[in-house]
């Protein structure tokens, strides 16, 4: 109502109406608010660039480490991508199949209940799964990893020595991808459950098993949906803080063995364990490392909302 | 964790299509499950041979049982039916998996956190405690007051934004907004700390610790999870009734005031309480907004504050010697924080159901 | 009470949609005035153009003239949330507010307006539409229940009590019987040949025999083809459209060799 439209030249009396005191100051609140949040997400890429700038304009030789912000920052990045991605590996399929399940498989009156427990998963606070991690998961793994190095040691990622606590690298990324495979699931299932049920029908009624329908009529549709669910997890993995801070035992450069204790640390996990004890340019740097992070994960979800989103265009569900 | 669930299928790979000869027998109904009754019973003699653990022991049923109901299902029913079956296997084993962790988790923070889950964990705070006793008074404390503060800031700019969004938003401006609310809801909490943290720095020089700080890195996360519920519930509020409104020669924002908004107000209230679950268990944003303290600090302006998560968290990572004493706090920290997560969605529930408009359409 | 509304070249555009086209109409007061036609022919539209309605949707605008009593409704400096509360409107799917109980569904218009009343005043308000919507026989002992647990045709008759209850001068009602079951529907009628003694009221319906039974002036909308804008073809006393109209479409519309 409150945009000025280009119409017709129209005869006097017919233009705009004339607007209340309380309208116009509850419209114009309301767009206040909204134009804030334009401000505060423009906000948060201005201040991390402004307090990331001492760290971009020092001499090589004050950053930490001594070597510049690239060779400190990279391999963050690097140790960011590796686990977020193995997140995503292992997240992915379990994601799907959950979807499945709760869709296709379960008893109609349980799928509810059983969609609620999968999202109980979201509920828990990071820093729960980083104590679960590194208490339960962790020691379990550790006769695992020993396996993996005695048997698959030839593979560069299983190289070992294999880690005598288990906080790897791989027991961060499977603790990330439990903790996104509540999202991926839940967008995979929405867009399971708005196949159109006549191309169910239709499948079945060709004479196709519940396997033979799914793969014909519901994981074509869903497709693109469970590309998207899976990016925003990947997202949230990226950003993931407290779980791999305190799993992940951080020792060493870029690496891809997974299995070692001496890992690369990821950007997120690197700010909660170093800023407190910081003071001075070492801040700025670890802003500038959350900036890295911003960006990345900003660029992720802007993909992954266009993709989700596109799929929603196409649905017939409104 | 098992592969199971990730193996790809071996055989389903060609097209289907119906092929004459496949209508064999049909598998009676007890069959998958006596497979998998008589995989257990294997593994069950095995156990001593082999030396298993339970994981194992689990892992080697589910698969000596799917290949065992794959098999037989492909003998007496045909190839189409068999892969059928063993998708079917496969689908319920990840669901299985995928409760492994929420099972034992939960299992591990209550046995780990009951012990200390007493009068003095909620009464006492950590001033003067070296080793055992002390509590989590001042964090629990710090933990609301920072909540009602983030709230207090949230919901109104949330909701007004909802409001903007599904009453009067057109064109650009509002599919600008949708989108960069969406995006917003996956900025990772760390850099929401930051930027509290530059936000403040700027003002009042580097090293500053304040509670504001905290609410306000938690605002960042709580804004867009709140537009995104308000909007959908705003949207099911029938337009029928704002017609009914101006119709009596109400105006607009009276409308919304005191029609729309009374109409949605269950579903409202619901996505604010599961706003707050989302962001009371946050750590990382306080942990470089707030930073931690041992005494009780009730103002938000003033200095360090303690809060819940980040007290779990230095509670477990420095607990000083010896280490037992502060290592159970901190389970029993998760604990409280588990509680009051899924209080939180508990009461979210109920409000939806017990507020909800009554017989409406 | 019970104004005149006068048409004159009226255009209904939705953006750059011309809906209904070329309406003249002289709308008699304390009588009811009928309008009849296919779907989409553009009745409703104008009737929500009356009261300023269609402005409610994104684009909606005017061209023309609609005076009542020689008062412009769209005069540049004339609020349509004024309009409105001259002209109230009932519509067709029975819409009470599920919130409020059957009281505050009637005191509405004034609670939601936050005007000053005293309690009896207000309660002298509400007894008083409720019995001139016949409904207060009905729901006088439960009038803190939920508006939305009546009956659908009570629930239409709430909607008519909360309408009159700002004391408008005219009534516009879409399709106000559609939703409804027989008895709900006569009840309805019987109603609205009450209130004609003190309101204009204008009403869009489907069913012929209604118009023919309610009305003392009946307009018939119809449009070209799809895509084209409605008009009005002929507007005439009800006696006259059903047994000797003006206009052959008419006629055959009213015989049902078409829509």
């Amino acid at each position: 109502m409150s945009s000025t439209r280009t119409t017709p030249p129209s005869p006097p009396g017919t233009g705009r109406s004339i607007r209340r005191p309380g309208d116009r100051v509850f419209a114009g609140t309301a767009k206040g608010a909204g134009i804030l949040i334009l401000a505060i997400l423009a906000g948060v890429a201005a201040f991390l660039v402004v307090e990331s700038l001492p760290a971009l304009t020092a001499p090589a030789e004050e950053i930490p480490g001594g070597e510049g912000l690239a060779s400190y920052v990279v391999p963050l990045v690097f140790g960011t991508l590796l686990a977020a991605v193995i997140a995503l590996l292992v997240a992915t399929p379990l994601a799907v199949a959950i979807a499945l399940f709760i869709g296709y498989y379960a008893p109609r009156r349980l799928a509810q209940g059983l969609g609620y427990v999968v999202d109980l998963l979201a509920a828990i606070p990071s820093i729960v799964y980083g104590f679960w991690g590194i208490f339960w998961l962790a020691p379990k793994l550790v006769p695992f990893y020993v396996w993996l190095e005695e048997d698959l040691g030839f593979i560069p990622l299983f190289a070992g020595p294999a880690s005598t606590t288990g906080r790897t690298m791989l027991t961060a990324g499977l603790v990330l991808a439990v903790m996104i495979l509540p999202i991926v699931s839940a967008i995979s299932r929405e867009a399971f459950l708005q196949v159109p049920s006549l191309h169910r029908e239709a499948a079945l009624a060709l004479g196709a098993t519940r396997w033979e329908m799914i793969r014909m009529a519901v994981l074509p549709y869903g497709r693109s949906a469970v590309v998207g669910g899976a990016m925003l997890g990947l997202g949230r993995a990226l950003g993931e803080t407290m779980a791999v801070a305190i799993v992940l035992s951080v020792s060493g450069g870029i690496t891809f063995n997974l299995i070692s204790s001496g890992n690369p640390s990821t950007i997120a996990a690197n700010i909660a364990l170093e800023f407190p004890e910081s003071s001075g340019i070492d801040i700025n740097t670890l802003i500038a490392s959350g900036l890295a992070l911003f960006v990345i994960t900003f660029a992720v979800n802007m993909l992954a909302r266009a993709i989700v989103n596109r799929r929603a265009d196409f649905s017939g569900a409104n | 964790m098992s592969q199971t669930s990730t193996a790809p299928v071996p055989t389903g790979s060609s097209a289907p299509g119906p092929r004459r000869g496949e209508r064999a027998g049909r598998l009676p109904r007890w069959a998958p499950l006596a497979c998998f009754l008589g995989a257990a019973v294997l593994v069950a003699v095995l156990w001593p041979v082999f030396d298993l653990n339970i994981a194992l022991a689990v892992l080697y049923t589910v698969v000596l049982g799917t290949l065992a109901v794959y098999l037989l299902a492909r003998s007496v029913e045909g190839r189409r039916r068999a892969t059928d079956r063993l998708v079917t296997c496969l689908v319920v084993s990840a669901f299985g998996l995928a409760m492994v962790p929420l099972v034992s988790l939960v299992w591990e923070v209550v046995s780990r956190g009951i012990g200390r889950l007493d009068g003095e964990f909620f009464n006492s705070s950590l001033v003067g405690i070296v080793g055992e006793g002390g509590g989590a008074y001042h964090a629990i404390m710090g933990t609301l007051v920072i909540t009602a503060l983030t709230t207090l800031i949230s919901v109104p700019i949330g909701l007004m934004t909802a409001i903007y969004l599904v009453e009067y938003a057109q064109g650009r401006l509002k599919r600008a907004i949708t989108f960069l609310v969406d995006v917003m809801t996956g900025i990772p909490s760390i850099v929401a700390g930051l930027f509290a943290y530059a936000l403040f720095a700027i003002f009042l020089g580097p090293g500053v610790r304040l509670g504001i700080m905290g609410a306000i890195a938690l605002s960042v996360l709580m804004i867009p999870v709140v537009v995104r519920s308000a909007e959908e519930v705003l949207k099911l509020v029938p337009n029928e009734l704002r017609e009914a409104s101006y119709a009596l020669g109400v105006p607009k924002w009276r409308t919304i005031v005191k029609v729309v908004v009374p109409t949605a107000i269950a579903g409202l209230g619901t996505g604010v309480t599961l706003a707050i679950a989302r962001v009371v268990g946050e750590t990382a944003p306080l942990l470089i907004t707030l930073g931690i303290t041992n005494a009780t600090n009730l103002d938000p302006f003033d200095g360090r504050m303690a809060t819940l998560p980040v007290y779990a968290y230095y509670q477990l990572t420095q607990p000083g010697v010896p280490p037992e004493f502060a290592t159970d706090r901190a389970w029993t920290a998760a604990l409280v924080l588990i509680i009051l997560v899924m209080g939180l969605n508990v009461v979210a529930r109920l409000i939806s159901r017990f507020f909800a408009p009554k017989s409406g359409r | 009470m019970a104004k005149r509304i006068d048409v004159s070249d009226l255009n209904i555009y939705y953006g750059d949609f011309l809906a209904v086209e070329g309406v003249n109409v002289s709308i008699e007061p304390r009588s009811i005035t009928a309008l009849i036609g296919p779907s989409g022919c553009g009745k409703s539209t104008f009737l929500r153009s009356i009261n300023r309605m269609h402005e409610v949707i994104p684009g909606g605008r005017v061209e023309g003239k609609i005076v009542m009593d020689g008062q412009d409704l769209y005069a540049s400096d004339v609020d349509p949330v004024d309009v409105r509360r001259q002209i109230g409107m009932v519509f067709q799917r029975p819409n009470p507010f599920p919130t409020m109980s059957i009281y505050e569904n009637v005191a509405a218009g004034i609670r939601l307006n936050s005007k000053k009343m005293k309690k009896s005043d207000l309660d002298d308000l509400v007894e008083r539409s409720l019995r001139g919507a016949n409904l207060w026989n009905e729901v006088k002992d439960r009038l803190d229940r939920p508006g939305a647990g009546l009956s659908g045709g009570q629930q239409q008759r709430l909607c008519i009590a909360r309408a009159i209850a700002v004391e408008p001068d005219v009534l516009l009602m879409d399709e106000p019987a559609s939703a409804l079951d027989p008895i709900s529907t006569l009840a309805i009628e019987d109603l609205m040949a009450d209130l004609k003694e003190r309101f204009t009221i204008v009403i869009v319906t489907h069913n012929m025999q209604q118009a023919a039974r309610v009305s003392e002036q009946t307009g018939f909308f119809n449009l070209n083809g799809v895509g084209q804008p409605g008009r009005l073809i002929e507007f005439n006393p009800t006696e006259k459209i059903f047994s000797n109209p003006d206009q052959k479409a008419t006629e055959d519309y009213i015989s049902g060799r078409f829509g």
